[in-house]
């Protein structure tokens, strides 16, 4: 079998694992497998990503040559997202199983089939060349992550998950009457196909509908501000194993989608030409980075504080697409990549500390730094990635970000970068302090309350996240090297 | 003008459909009439596809004698899809709703209130 038969099992082999874990009796063997499904999904995704060259790998399903049948059809783009959405789900679950033990002792065998239907639902979404099948796809991960976010113990889980799938419903009609107006126009679902022909017909109002209605659809799924509603109470009330999942993979899939409507099908001629799009993302972004940040800084809930911090994230990453340079869809597509490692060792650090306190109030980190030195040096140093400290991974992200903005002329925005991050070390700064400067907490009778330090179980798939921060924090030839092949390739798209 | 409504009036009808589902979801904070409310707006969608797939003149989509001109079956596929996902979502919707009446004892969005200001369980 060649390279592209191979690509398609990125995606069939969670979904058909997922539907063999349900029937798994206990905890231990589910979790084996599902974490076997997501390994063999990282690796297939690592070598389509080091196998692929100019040409995109296409699969045509059944056999039906497209544009009749659906078609995968992977670029160096798509390679790179496959293998962050995979790369991530395992981490979670080499985190997750002893978090998964606590938070939902029973019925681990559909918890896990639910969430590897999420994580084929997401790598369908990157792989495919068929704007319908992303809209399936959607589908199929946004209704198992409502189940996942409901799953634990917290009862405003079951809030958070409601508000999350009217909004995301919502979101994800938007882009069917999207898919539809083109569809209306050019009587084509197949990506490569669209862009074919959506130039004969492009002066017209329903594109330009079908246009607006994806763009804000998946506006939605991005979490991008003011649209950003579902997200924080999403993160902050799922399990945590949920909450390192999404943090990293979600809204990032919904990026690259964005991108590939951006760049493939509409081209980026039409795209930042026949609307201002480029200056409405800008004006977005920068509000998400500034309103995110800013409400971090003041959030009692740290899960929430965190959430609201990925809402400034997904500023910046919108930031390097609004640049509409090669440099700044760099910046975006290696912030994907850093973004995902930073947030997923951050989740893991509170989901450590909850393991043992069980809140993820601020209240409950005070004096935690003494008692659990190992996670909270964790968070810290992972904390360091996320302010864009050299030598951490997030260092390059903000970096590449401020070249991009120099080389558009825009020096304010430089400024503006620097202020977020400030505005980050201000947040990541009350935790720390909270866990090492404050008194430990008392109980009723007035005595210190003492947490053991965390499992080796969880602390060290969070050591080699964190490690992992810094790892590509200095050697950064796989990243950047990676996002630089994935931005030439959307933009090659339309060369 | 009275071409302009009678020649697109599936269009008119899945406008309005869209308007009043719309709407409903956003005004009602009851989280049954939300739902519905949401089946209405995405039914609509369905009522757009289907009127697309139409060809004026067109007989069903089976090849026999004497028949050249078809509707396109092609919506209707995708809208048969896109009417799973719906009860799916319908279905997640409403359990969802079954587990927070029995965890907050009301499905009233204004009698719960913003979760995070909730104080945290022992």
């Amino acid at each position: 079998m060649t390279l592209a038969q191979w690509m398609p099992f990125i995606v069939l082999v969670p979904m058909i694992t997922s539907g063999l874990v349900a029937l798994l009796p206990g905890r231990n063997l589910p979790w084996l497998m599902t974490f076997l499904a997501a390994t063999a999904s990282t690796g297939l995704s690592l070598w389509v990503l080091f196998g692929i060259d100019a040409e995109p790998l296409r699969y045509a399903f059944g056999n039906w040559p497209p544009p009749i049948g659906i078609e995968y059809r992977v670029d160096a783009a798509n390679a790179w997202v496959a293998f962050i959405v995979s790369g991530i789900a395992m981490a979670a679950l080499l985190w997750g199983r002893v978090s998964v033990h606590q938070e939902i002792p029973e019925r681990q065998n559909i918890f896990y089939a639910l969430f590897l239907l999420a994580l084929a639902g997401l790598l369908g979404i990157t792989l495919t060349g068929d704007a319908f099948n992303v809209f399936v796809f959607l589908e199929i991960s946004s209704l198992s992550t409502y189940a996942l976010i409901a799953f634990g113990h917290d009862r405003r889980g079951l809030l958070a998950a409601f508000r999350y799938l009217i909004m995301g419903t919502i979101g994800a009609t938007f882009i069917l009457i999207g898919i539809g107006f083109l569809y209306m126009m050019t009587g084509t679902l197949n990506m490569a196909d669209l862009a074919e022909r959506i130039p004969a017909v492009a002066d017209t109002n329903a594109v330009r509908a079908g246009f607006a209605f994806i763009i804000v659809g998946l506006g939605l799924k991005l979490a991008l501000l003011p649209l950003h509603l579902w997200l924080p109470n999403a993160y902050a009330f799922a399990p945590n194993v949920i909450t390192v999942f999404l943090a990293g993979t979600a809204t990032k899939v919904a990026l690259y989608v964005m991108l590939r409507f951006i760049y493939t099908v509409f081209g980026g001629d039409y795209s930042f030409g026949a609307v201002p799009l480029a200056t409405l993302l800008m004006i977005l972004a920068i509000a998400g980075m500034v309103v995110g940040s800013w409400v971090a800084m003041f959030e009692p809930n740290l899960k929430r504080l965190l959430a609201y911090s990925s809402v400034a994230q997904v500023g910046y990453l919108v930031l390097g697409v609004s640049l509409v340079s090669l440099i700044g869809l760099t910046a975006t597509f290696v912030h994907l990549f850093n973004h995902a490692l930073m947030k997923a060792a951050l989740f893991m650090a509170l989901g450590t500390v909850m393991y043992r306190t069980g809140s993820a109030r601020i209240e409950a980190f005070y004096g935690v730094g003494r008692q659990m030195p190992w996670t909270m040096t964790a968070f810290a140093l992972a904390g360091l990635s996320l302010i864009g400290v050299p030598t951490t991974a997030g260092f390059i992200s903000k970096w590449y970000l401020i070249l991009a903005a120099m080389e558009a002329g825009l020096a304010w925005l430089v400024v503006l970068i620097l202020i977020t991050s400030f505005m980050a070390v201000y947040y990541i700064w009350r935790v720390i302090e909270a866990a090492w400067f404050k008194p430990a907490q008392t109980d009723a009778q007035g005595a210190t309350k003492v947490f053991r330090e965390a499992p080796l179980a969880l602390l060290i798939p969070l050591w080699i996240m964190v490690a992992l921060n810094f790892y590509f924090g200095l050697e950064t030839s796989l990243s950047l090297g990676a996002a630089e092949q994935a931005a030439q390739a959307l933009l090659g798209a339309f060369k | 003008m009275m071409d302009v409504v009678l020649s697109y009036f599936n269009y008119w009808v899945v406008i309005l459909l869209m308007m009043i589902g719309f709407y409903g979801v956003i005004a009602h904070g009851n989280m049954d009439k939300k739902l519905m409310a949401l089946g209405l707006f995405q039914t609509s969608v369905f009522i757009l596809f289907i009127s697309a797939g139409k060809v004026i003149g067109g007989a069903t989509p089976v090849i026999r004698d004497g028949v050249s001109v078809f509707s396109n079956p092609l919506p209707h596929v995708l809208i048969l899809t896109a009417i799973v996902v719906g009860v799916a979502t319908t279905a997640v919707g409403l359990a969802l709703a079954v587990r927070i009446n029995e965890a907050y004892g009301t499905i009233e969005d204004d009698l719960i209130g913003d979760p995070s200001h909730e104080p945290e369980e022992p």
